[in-house]
């Protein structure tokens, strides 16, 4: 069980194949039936678009200008999206592996063989043998539906959820330092920054389309400091790019704290009024003068003052950041160290002064409010609240004694697979053997188990290793709601019928509970059903849904929680005149510096590190199905500047081996000065060979739990004599 | 048709959205007529789009000994005339921008026309819709002027031959003509520097529109 099996026979059957025209061809005379009003399955822009529906068929996309975070605006991921849709990959039936062929079943078979297998599971190894892994690009009814069915319908503590891979350090360092997870601020609030400070974000190939508002900053006169250890598009644009060593932010951030404080520019008067744990604070920050921040980060002292003065100075200002902080051992630190220098210029909770983390998945927002966290019940309340399992347990009918404590984090969950404590695995809609470091012992896990579901529409690399693969359904077969990165609940409407027997993700699930006997827990007919319970579940918590409608949300294009009551408007700007810990004040939390996990050393000489290009999302398992995003960039590559490359006689296009003590890959090399000497840097999107996480490191951070995939230590080696095809398209070509 | 494109190359984040985009327009099936380059990979992650600038007197026309390309009232150059093409690629050798493909399956020269099926009904584009940085974008001259801080320059010279375009390029400087070989994209390498002082004075200031 949980063996791959004829590994090339199921590639062949269920791809990744490339696909890349509307059904019925590329043809001038569309008979369109209806244009269906939603948004993007991807990033948390969650851009508005219109769908162009033909005989049943998604045929098309237009854009959409009535949705004011987008007004028409979509990255390439969003204009080719509809083709997921009727795409030959797509699964159409449950599959039962067999002599390591998937075979077709029908759903009575799989739903039996699944239901007494949970069964026989639990009975011989307790409640907590099964595991569920979700997801955060599901809808947010979807992900609430995941933490019940885990916690009340299979009774067991080991759920955890994709976004812990993604904003965890974020939602950690936020509830630490506000009492809330969720941005301070609309992003509408952008344009009226004088100065942005963008740190680990290369917000141009993530989450394309919040240029928008970049831009109008820019615009309005205001800058950018930009930190990152690249040179991104985005440190491209920017005013100032301070290029820090990767896994020094806590330094950097410090030092830029420091000048602040030394040039008199903190705001002592809200410091006083609204915040707590400064003069500690202050006493570390005072240690990282421009000096020591430089000789950690490699940063030159006077950009770090520059930055400071720039920061300090300006009225108004933002700071956002993404996984380049977060993906680290030291992620909560990070992030809390950026929220300091918010914090001591008082730069938060009015229009232009805030801060935001920019998130990755499409509901990574609504995906971490309402239960699915291993550590969290609905609207945003915690396991480990006596008071909030009661309340929750009240509102299920549930008796207390059979809510679960407690789970584990994903990585933490796969180690329990591989100790034998785990030893039944449900999944849904994730890619753990591309999305999680260490990809050869996440293998192991996969192969340790008794028994593995996976529910998905494509067949992805982590499926392969299923006994069982239900057919789901893409994001415009279905409806529920999403919320994006600023914290506005959207609605996705359902354009056609999912194809042949596939079903939705809510009603295999429900199924699953009814059969498992749990049924009184799982009395919804349609995800309307589900919304209208985490209204219930979430009035009173601190992501309160109470007073959000779906009607509300098409009314208003979307309404921001929390929104306690449908007479009243959401709440789009945070803090304005207070936080949510008890006292309304916020928090700092002052740092020392610490390295990564992992450092360079004679053996293992580079810092690697891994992050995203604008043609593919997450592990890849839709976008490295569309023609079109693929053409422009075929294959993972790794970053290696010239001085480095020069040092091993490497040049552009030859293939070398990236080596770190988990695993190795091969890849070609893109000799280019945007990357530092000392570090080098390959996209993660895809899968076995070509994983860029056979060599992360698995390190946890501590609190939030989030791996280390953003610095660790590597060595490469050429290749000798083997060139690769171009990697990215650098000419201009006639592109069908 | 007053509106036009206005193409900034600063903005441009290479997402190729414009690409994706422009397939979905029926007039083309599938091809994209707009195309974006590296500038040099190797250096830094510039890039541009390119579309057709829409020449007031288009050498791509001038050579054509078919006259088989066409500019019709509102100054839209359009794609050559199935029947009249020729395949001999005279308009793809001459035009100064390297914009007309010759398409060797449909023995066409194919290239933007400025989405004409839309804009000549009040739509935009598709690819200046999407563009996410507004890279590219779609509307008038008294339109853009005061939303950016760029300056639009629609007079290019290549060597002796001077060139007026229904398209602008934004431009970061005084300019009033682009000169190719004098180095657009020199001037955003040696720029950084200067930024960076004229950035405090900026933040110092605080003169902006946006002040409330
Ligand atoms: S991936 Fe993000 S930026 Fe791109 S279209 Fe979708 S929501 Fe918009
Ligand atoms: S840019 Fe080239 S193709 Fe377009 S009108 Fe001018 S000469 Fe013709
Ligand atoms: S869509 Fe805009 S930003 Fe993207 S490649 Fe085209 S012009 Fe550049």
């Amino acid at each position: 069980m949980g063996k791959v099996g004829k590994f090339q026979e199921i590639v062949d059957a269920f791809g990744p194949h490339l696909h890349d025209e509307p059904k019925g061809g590329w043809s001038a005379n569309r008979e369109i039936e209806a244009i269906v009003p939603t948004h993007c399955p991807y990033c948390a822009v969650q851009c508005g678009m219109n769908l162009l529906v033909e005989k049943g068929s998604v045929v098309g996309v237009e854009p959409r200008y009535d949705f004011p975070v987008n007004e028409g605006r979509l990255c390439p991921k969003g204009v080719t999206a509809y083709l997921q849709t009727h795409h030959p990959d797509r699964l159409h039936y449950p599959l039962i592996k067999r002599k390591g062929m998937f075979e077709r079943a029908t759903w009575e078979e799989a739903l039996n063989l699944i239901v007494s297998k949970f069964k026989e599971s639990q009975e011989k190894h307790g409640k907590d043998s099964i595991g569920v892994y979700s997801g955060s690009s599901l809808t947010t009814e979807k992900t609430y539906l995941m933490g019940k069915f885990a916690r009340a319908g299979l009774g067991t503590r080991y759920i955890d959820y994709n976004g812990r891979l993604c904003m965890v350090s974020a939602a950690a360092g936020n509830n630490k330092a506000f009492g809330v997870d969720r941005a301070a601020n609309p992003w509408s609030d952008i344009p009226f920054a004088d100065v942005l400070m963008i740190a680990g974000a290369n917000c141009a190939e993530t989450f394309p389309v919040l240029n928008k508002f970049l831009w109008e900053q820019r615009d309005n006169g205001g800058v950018w400091i930009v930190i990152d250890p690249r040179e991104t598009p985005t440190a491209r644009q920017g005013d100032l790019h301070l290029q820090l060593k990767p896994g020094t932010d806590v330094a950097l951030a410090n030092g830029i704290l420091n000048v602040i404080v030394n040039e008199g520019l903190i705001d002592e008067e809200f410091i006083r009024t609204r915040t707590n744990d400064w003069e500690a604070t202050k006493q570390i920050i005072l240690k990282y003068t421009p000096e020591v921040a430089a000789g950690i980060t490699g940063v030159p002292a006077e950009k770090i003052v520059k930055a400071g003065k720039v920061y300090g100075r300006a009225k108004t200002g933002m700071i956002l950041h993404a996984r380049g902080i977060e993906h680290h051992s030291h992620g909560v630190n990070n992030v809390l160290s950026y929220i300091n220098i918010v914090l001591a210029t008082g730069k938060i909770g009015s229009r232009g002064r805030g801060y935001g983390t920019i998130t990755g998945q499409g509901n990574g927002q609504g995906g971490r409010e309402h239960g699915q966290k291993a550590d969290q019940l609905p609207g945003q309340r915690s396991m480990l609240n006596p008071e909030h399992r009661k309340h929750i347990c009240g509102i299920w009918g549930l008796p207390e004694e059979e809510l679960p404590q407690a789970g584990v984090s994903v990585v933490e969950m796969f180690d329990k697979m591989r100790e034998g404590e785990i030893r039944t695995l449900l999944s849904l809609c994730n890619n753990v053997m591309v999305s999680l470091p260490d990809t050869n012992k996440v293998r192991e896990s996969l192969e340790s188990l008794d028994f593995y579901v996976h529910i998905d529409f494509f067949m992805s690399e982590s499926a392969r290793y299923a006994d069982v693969v239900l057919p789901g359904t893409s994001w415009c077969e279905d409806e529920g709601v999403t919320t994006n990165g600023e914290g506005r609940v959207l609605k996705i409407n359902k354009a056609i019928e999912p194809p042949a027997e596939a079903k939705p993700d809510w009603w295999i699930i429900r199924e699953i509970a009814h059969r498992m006997g749990r049924g009184k827990y799982f009395g919804f007919q349609t995800p309307r059903d589900l919304f209208e319970e985490i209204r219930v579940t979430s009035k009173g918590g601190t992501a309160d849904y109470a007073g959000i409608t779906w009607e509300r949300i098409e009314k208003e294009n979307g309404v921001f929680w929390p929104c306690p009551c449908e007479d009243k408007p959401g709440t789009e700007r945070l803090f304005e005149e207070r936080f949510y810990h008890p006292d309304g004040r916020a928090k700092f939390h002052g740092f020392e510096f610490a390295p990564a996990a992992e450092t360079p050393d004679d053996e293992y000489p580079l810092i690697f590190t891994s992050g995203r290009i604008v043609h593919q999302y997450l592990s890849g398992n839709q976008t490295r199905r569309i023609g079109f995003l693929v053409k422009q960039c075929p294959e993972p590559y790794v970053e290696i500047h010239p001085d480095t490359a020069a040092r091993y006689g490497i040049t552009d296009g030859e293939r070398v081996r990236v080596r770190s003590r988990r695993g190795s890959g091969e890849f070609p090399a893109l000799v280019v000065k945007t990357i530092r000497p000392d570090t080098i840097f390959i996209p993660y999107h895809w899968g076995e060979t070509q994983a860029a996480n056979q060599i992360t490191n698995p390190v946890l951070d501590p609190i939030s739990k989030i791996p280390e995939y953003k610095a660790c230590a590597a060595q490469i080696e050429k290749l000798s004599g083997e060139r690769s095809v171009v990697t990215q398209i650098t000419q201009s070509e006639v592109v069908k | 048709m007053k509106e036009t494109f206005f193409i900034d190359p600063q903005r441009c984040i290479g997402c190729r959205s414009c690409v994706a985009a422009c397939r979905e327009c029926s007039t083309h099936k599938g091809y994209s007529m707009i195309y974006v380059d590296y500038i040099d990979r190797g250096e830094s992650t510039a890039t541009m789009p390119t579309v057709c600038m829409h020449c007031t007197e288009p050498t791509c026309a001038l050579v054509c000994p078919a006259d088989a390309i066409k500019v019709n009232e509102d100054g839209v150059v359009m794609s050559a005339l199935k029947p009249r093409c020729l395949d001999c690629r005279n308009c793809v050798n001459a035009c100064p921008f390297g914009v007309p493909k010759y398409n060797s399956e449909m023995h066409l020269q194919m290239k933007c026309d400025m989405c004409y099926d839309r804009t000549s009904e009040g739509l935009k584009p598709m690819c200046a819709s999407v563009c996410p940085t507004g890279a590219l974008s779609f509307g008038t001259y008294e339109q853009i002027v005061p939303l950016r801080r760029t300056k639009p320059v629609n007079a290019h010279v290549f060597g002796n031959q001077k060139v007026e375009t229904k398209v602008y390029l934004m431009l970061p400087t005084d300019d009033t003509e682009v000169s190719i070989g004098c180095g657009v994209f020199e001037g955003r390498v040696t720029a950084q520097n200067e930024r960076e002082s004229w950035m405090e004075a900026q933040v110092e200031e605080s003169n902006k529109s946006n002040e409330f």
